[in-house]
């Protein structure tokens, strides 16, 4: 691509206007047959290779692994510990702590609170992920 | 006149007058199909509650802990721990590189006809099975919630029907999305209120309540009187498959829950993937805070209504009804009963609207007529055309099976192919470079019609002696729809999938190029 119109009007926002009543274009380039395409329709909106090769988005991609792959293992580890043990170790999950609310009970009710806290500690880290975003996007419209 | 009727009229006349507000409003498919991917992160928030906490839900499991106890309580879990699938995994890159559909999300580097064909065949599946469980369930219950009128159970299910169907066509997601709101509110103030009488009861005492839990006393099947420690877990799960089939549910919650089309459309009414991910925060908090609260429902009816009453009017879906009767008397009781009337019409009308829009924007526009709309506002008129006739079959079938079927394991169904067949596909889809349409169809194929099979042999069809000893087939089918997708894909290469890998995970991760908000 010699011409991009992202090279003229760096401050135009490029993605494919979508939502007009006779919209159904499926996604991706190749809902038209080539010979149908207009010369806008043709341009890219992104030099997706060279977006994917970036430091900063491998950066991005390797942050968001970091929390998600252990943070899924971690709660499904926890979730499925109740049934578990509920199943195979029936006279300790019946052990009483408090009065008569015993440990089966309270571990049940604690993963509410482990979804909740999970979900606080992704929506943190997203914030952060998200100004990697933005920092790649503006990027992208900046440098060129 | 009987309060509970006015109460239910009262409900309707408001959601026909959104239907009415929305349908003047609705020009184009993004409005119909996503509300203009304008809603604010709270109200899909309430919305996707509203959507997913269907009358099995409310009535069921404050049912089941009434019956059944801590087993109960455990079983309520899982329907918020999904939500962390949706959060961490779906929700967001969906949210970027979709449309309207779960199949938008394949067809972007994969072959477009073959996986929508699939992706297509999958929703309907899902959207139809759960569909017919919230009706036939819906029915039994309006005919007793209102048994004093006379309404029966075909006319309830017709009058259920029709209305989902109004909704849908005429207001489209915009006017089933205040649906699901009115309908989760009324729901979180109907439970928060009955927690706090049941707390009342027990004059605000923790101590008091946690006693009354463990010597709940009963008539048994024999007719012998029993006390009980209801927080003592395998009153429901019992050996030998008791642990196991719970262990198979909770993996069809936690992988279905992300695979639900009814779910996932939700997170295409909303401007970006941030809003996406507020709003799923937003769900879960209403979502938790509701299932906790069953504690005090299923375990209020259990210690002040009691089992044997319960048993004797009505049945273990009753419960929270029942409880609201003994608690604040016959007006209580009609609002209670109108909640559990809003919670299954949303729901239905969730389903409608995921059922058409698959089948119109995937089916029909792009597998039938390789994405062009030959008219301008095809693609909404086969939706609303598809929306009546998912209504009028589930209408038909429902009357058909009549009240006394036993319809739960419809509901394990349609979580089951959730889990085994939507959501390996998405995931691998989106994370792994190799995969391809060969795999997407083997997996979506496997993963349908291994739970199927598992659950025509399970107990639930079989009755005695079934060849599969559990009535979740989760457990055998979710590997067998990822192996599927596996073995599918190690079988072909496509370049041109491994290509367009870099861009699906631009977009995903970024959002560069994601579909915008039409209405501002």
């Amino acid at each position: 691509m010699t011409s991009r119109d992202e090279d003229k009007y760096p401050d135009q926002d490029l993605t494919p206007v979508t939502g007009a009543a006779t919209d159904v274009a499926p996604l991706g380039r190749h809902h038209k047959p080539a010979h149908e395409l207009t010369a806008d329709e043709d341009a890219d909106v992104a030099d997706w290779d060279r977006v994917g090769a970036m430091i900063e988005f491998r950066e991005l991609v390797a942050a968001k692994r970091r929390f998600i792959i252990p943070a899924t293992i971690f709660f499904i580890a926890y979730y499925f510990a109740l049934p578990v043990l509920v199943g195979y170790a029936p006279q300790f999950m019946a052990r009483r702590v408090f009065g008569v609310v015993n440990i089966a009970y309270l571990f049940a009710l604690s993963q509410f609170f482990m979804a909740w806290a999970i979900a606080a500690a992704y929506v943190r880290a997203a914030g952060r992920f998200d100004k990697m975003g933005k920092n790649i996007l503006s990027r992208l419209k900046g440098d060129r | 006149m009987n309060t509970s009727l006015l109460m239910f009229l009262a409900f309707i006349a408001i959601t026909l007058l959104i239907t009415w507000w929305a349908a003047n409003k609705n020009t184009g498919s993004n409005a119909y199909f996503a509300a203009g991917r304008s809603l604010k992160a709270w109200q899909n928030g309430i919305a996707v509650a509203g959507d997913y906490m269907s009358a099995a839900s409310f009535l069921g499991i404050a049912g089941i802990i009434a019956f059944q106890g801590y087993d109960g309580f455990m079983y309520s879990v899982g329907w918020l721990v999904a939500y962390l699938t949706v959060l961490l995994i779906v929700a967001e890159p969906l949210r970027n590189a979709g449309k309207y559909t779960m199949a938008d999300v394949l067809a972007y580097r994969l072959s477009p006809r073959p996986v929508r064909g699939m992706g297509a065949l999958s929703t309907l599946t899902v959207s139809t099975f759960y569909m017919i469980a919230q009706m036939v369930g819906a029915g039994a219950l309006v005919s007793l919630l209102l048994k004093d009128t006379g309404i029966s159970y075909s006319t309830a299910v017709i009058a259920i029907g029709i209305l989902m169907i109004v909704y849908v066509v005429f207001g489209g997601m915009l006017a089933t999305t205040w649906v699901q709101i009115i309908k989760a509110i009324l729901l979180m103030s109907g439970t928060i209120l009955l927690s706090f009488l049941v707390l009342r009861h027990f004059n605000f005492s923790f101590s008091a309540f946690f006693d009354a839990i463990s010597h709940v006393s009963y008539h048994d099947a024999k007719g012998n009187l029993v006390t009980q420690d209801f927080l003592t877990p395998g009153l429901r799960y019992k050996p030998p498959y008791g642990a196991l089939d719970l262990i198979s549910l909770g993996l069809a919650l936690i992988f279905g829950t992300a695979g639900l089309p009814h779910i996932l459309v939700r997170f295409y009414t909303v401007p970006d993937a941030q809003t996406a991910r507020k709003s799923v925060v937003w769900a879960m908090v209403i979502i938790g805070l509701f299932y906790i609260m069953t504690t005090f429902l299923g375990f209020g009816a259990a210690t002040i209504v009691g089992r044997d009453f319960i048993a004797k009017n009505g049945g273990t879906n009753m419960s929270a009804p029942l409880l609201a009767q003994a608690l604040a008397g016959d007006l209580f009781f009609a609002f209670i009963s109108a909640i559990a009337f809003a919670t299954i019409l949303a729901v239905v009308a969730g389903l409608t609207i995921s059922a058409s829009t698959s089948f119109a924007h995937d089916f029909w526009s792009n597998v039938l007529h390789h994405g062009k709309e030959r008219a301008p506002g095809e693609e909404v008129r086969v939706a609303r055309v598809t929306a009546f006739v998912v209504g009028a079959i589930s209408i038909t079938i429902a009357i058909l099976l009549g009240p006394n079927a036993n319809v739960a394991f419809l509901v394990a169904l349609a979580f089951a192919v959730a889990a085994s067949a939507n959501l390996p596909v998405i995931v691998l889809s989106l994370f792994w470079k190799r995969f391809n349409t060969r795999g997407a169809v083997a997996g979506l194929a496997s993963g349908l019609i291994s739970s199927l099979v598992l659950i025509l042999i399970s107990p639930s069809i079989m009755k005695s002696n079934p060849i599969f000893p559990l009535e979740n087939p989760g457990i055998i089918s979710i590997p067998l729809g990822f192996l599927g997708a596996l073995i599918g894909t190690l079988s072909a290469r496509e370049p041109h999938a491994e290509q367009m890998f870099t861009e699906l995970n631009v977009r995903a991760t970024i959002g560069l190029g994601a579909e915008k908000a039409s209405d501002h």
